[in-house]
């Protein structure tokens, strides 16, 4: 029956028109709709791709909508600092280098603090829609402080969507808790489905009263991951997987996790690069293990996005992060500036907005639909990443020295596609070019025909023609979406013309380290 | 008698304060110590003394060598 059923479907799409074909693949996947057998997408699904339940519980969140990270803030308050099991990758005397920023954060939070905290930023930052419990420990290794944290902050500011990250050991004793919680968002961190492979990632686990190792260790944490997955899944709770991708480790069998986790009901997968610099003193830095290249992380989620929704927008940010993705804002708000604060809570401010944002939102993507539309015709199988300056908003809005982040976007004739972002040094300080220059800045780009910025000199713009990167100023203060594909068909018509040689780029690097503002 | 913790090496996680079967873990000035009159290095509790198990920073949570060690009674 159900190969009668696929042959069905198969000559079902034989009778599908190009055109609508054509359509489907420029929406497929993280560009804009999710397609059969995903659940939506975490980049840039949008309400008509979604069950309105789902898309209400994502539509405000910055880690599980690409969209909505161009708006919305998040906040991590640091009230879980103790973790049950030991990963390669992360030295506790410097904190988790992967799920936060390589080195302790700023200060501990007892509950109370934290629930202030986040009353004050939430006054201060009405976009900042996410509370999150991320470390800098386990959330679930710290379930007293964790949860009375969730309960103080339900109670000043209902409207705060509450999510937590964990390892997933202690996953299934606390899943009741946290439906009844109503956090709707959890990220379990899953590198590997095989316990031989995570005897190669996790050195031990501390679980029943007992410190095991090797794969026993691996296997216990496995077991506990998928099932606490289940059953978050049977609750209706949204599950984001990541994964942290350790090349000659579990590079391929992050393949294998891709599909373990999607069969399980996971919303979204996250895979990162490894982060491991030999400063941070953990066994990977150690060791001499690097992290993978810009091209090999796409690739990898590339093969899994078949599968899955792939979120190519995480920061890796620390466990106090505040701010939108990208940006951290957590130096404004010490223990010490929010206990002097006078803070009210404006329910009414947030909402206002938010229905801005609403708004807004709906514009970029009729800006995005009527560009895409001009495609029409075009059968170029070209395909070039643009990176964007931004500081949000979904506008190119950033000079090119004062960018922190570039955003990356691939683009055919099937559209424009969010793929990821690149950290960066600043190359302007205080007017003048950085000294480290801007040869980190051209590594970072490698991989992208052309930057796209609100302003530039002609210095650096010189230094990337020089590298094959064209610096466009045009499309300052427009929508990004819409930009990149004119931007494509302009460039199609140059290459057309021969007015211009398209060349494949290579690869690009990724900087190591996770945000912190310099 | 006790085990004790090495200031110097404690991250202040607090993972081991919970997990003292005779609650003699407590915080002092970021980082946390041992009551060595309470420690039994969880002899008749667990197989494995559990601070030396859940710490994250291993030579951390070492026997004193200024106390006897423990006898169960």
């Amino acid at each position: 029956m159900s190969k009668l059923l696929q042959l069905h479907d198969f000559s079902a799409l034989g009778t599908t028109s190009f055109e609508q074909m054509r359509n489907s693949a420029a929406q497929s996947g993280c560009s804009s709709k999710g397609g059969a057998g995903k659940t939506g997408c975490g980049s840039a699904a949008g309400p008509s791709d979604l069950p309105p339940e789902i898309w209400e519980k994502v539509k405000n969140h910055p880690c599980y909508s690409e969209q909505a990270h161009h708006h919305f803030a998040r906040m991590h308050v640091a009230v879980a600092p103790a973790c049950n099991i030991q990963c390669n990758y992360c030295n506790r005397k410097y904190d988790c280098a992967n799920e936060s920023r390589p080195g302790v954060v700023s200060e501990k939070l007892t509950p109370e603090q934290a629930a202030r905290k986040v009353v004050a930023v939430a006054s201060t930052i009405p976009q900042m829609t996410v509370l999150g419990i991320a470390g800098p420990g386990d959330a679930l290794a710290n379930p007293a402080k964790t949860f009375k944290t969730f309960e103080l902050v339900t109670e000043t500011a209902p409207d705060i969507k509450l999510c937590l990250s964990t390892n997933g050991l202690m996953l299934p004793d606390y899943v009741e808790q946290i439906a009844a919680m109503k956090v709707d968002h959890v990220t379990i961190t899953i590198n590997m489905v095989d316990p031989e492979v995570g005897a190669k990632i996790y050195p031990w686990i501390f679980y029943n009263h007992r410190r095991y190792t090797g794969v026993e260790a691996s296997k216990i944490l496995s077991e506990r991951q998928l099932l606490g997955l289940e059953m978050l899944v049977a609750r209706g709770i949204l599950v984001k997987v990541n994964s942290v991708m350790i090349p000659g480790i579990n590079d391929e069998h992050l393949i294998e996790v891709n599909k373990a986790v999607k069969s399980r009901g996971a919303f979204l997968h996250n895979i990162m690069p490894l982060i491991s610099e030999a400063e941070h003193g953990t066994a990977f830095g150690l060791s001499g293990q690097r992290g993978p290249t810009a091209q090999e992380l796409k690739a990898l989620q590339d093969a899994c996005e078949g599968e899955m929704n792939m979120m190519r927008h995480c920061r890796q940010c620390r466990a106090d992060a505040v701010g939108l993705l990208g940006e951290d804002r957590s130096a404004e708000f010490t223990t010490e500036k929010v206990m002097a604060m006078d803070v009210e809570y404006d329910l009414a401010a947030r909402q206002a907005y938010q229905a801005k944002v609403e708004a807004e939102r709906d514009a970029i993507a009729v800006a995005k639909q009527r560009e895409l539309d001009k495609l029409e015709g075009e059968t170029a199988s070209i395909k070039i990443q643009v990176a964007i300056a931004t500081k949000g908003g979904g506008v190119i809005n950033e000079h090119f020295g004062h960018a922190h982040e570039f955003q990356i976007y691939e683009v055919s004739t099937a559209g424009a596609k969010f793929v990821g972002h690149r950290r960066v040094d600043l190359y302007c300080e205080g007017g003048y070019a950085s000294e480290t220059g801007i040869e980190p800045i051209l590594k970072a780009l490698n991989d992208c025909t052309a930057v796209l910025v609100a302003k530039i000199g002609m210095c650096p713009k010189d230094s990337l023609a020089g590298a094959g990167i064209e610096a466009v100023e045009t499309y300052a203060f427009e929508y990004i979406e819409q930009s990149v594909i004119a931007y494509f068909k302009e460039y199609l018509e140059r290459v057309g013309k021969s007015e211009i040689r398209h060349v494949a780029r290579g690869d690009a690097t990724i900087r190591q380290g996770a945000f912190t503002e310099a | 008698m006790a085990y004790k913790i090495v200031a110097s090496q404690c991250t202040g996680c607090s993972a081991c304060e919970p997990q003292c079967p005779n609650v003699a873990i407590f915080e002092k000035a970021g980082t946390f110590v041992i009551d060595p009159s309470k420690c039994s290095e969880c002899v008749g509790h667990f197989d494995e003394p559990q601070c030396v198990a859940v710490c994250p920073v291993d030579g951390t949570c070492v026997i004193d060598p200024t106390v006897p060690r423990y006898q169960a009674a």
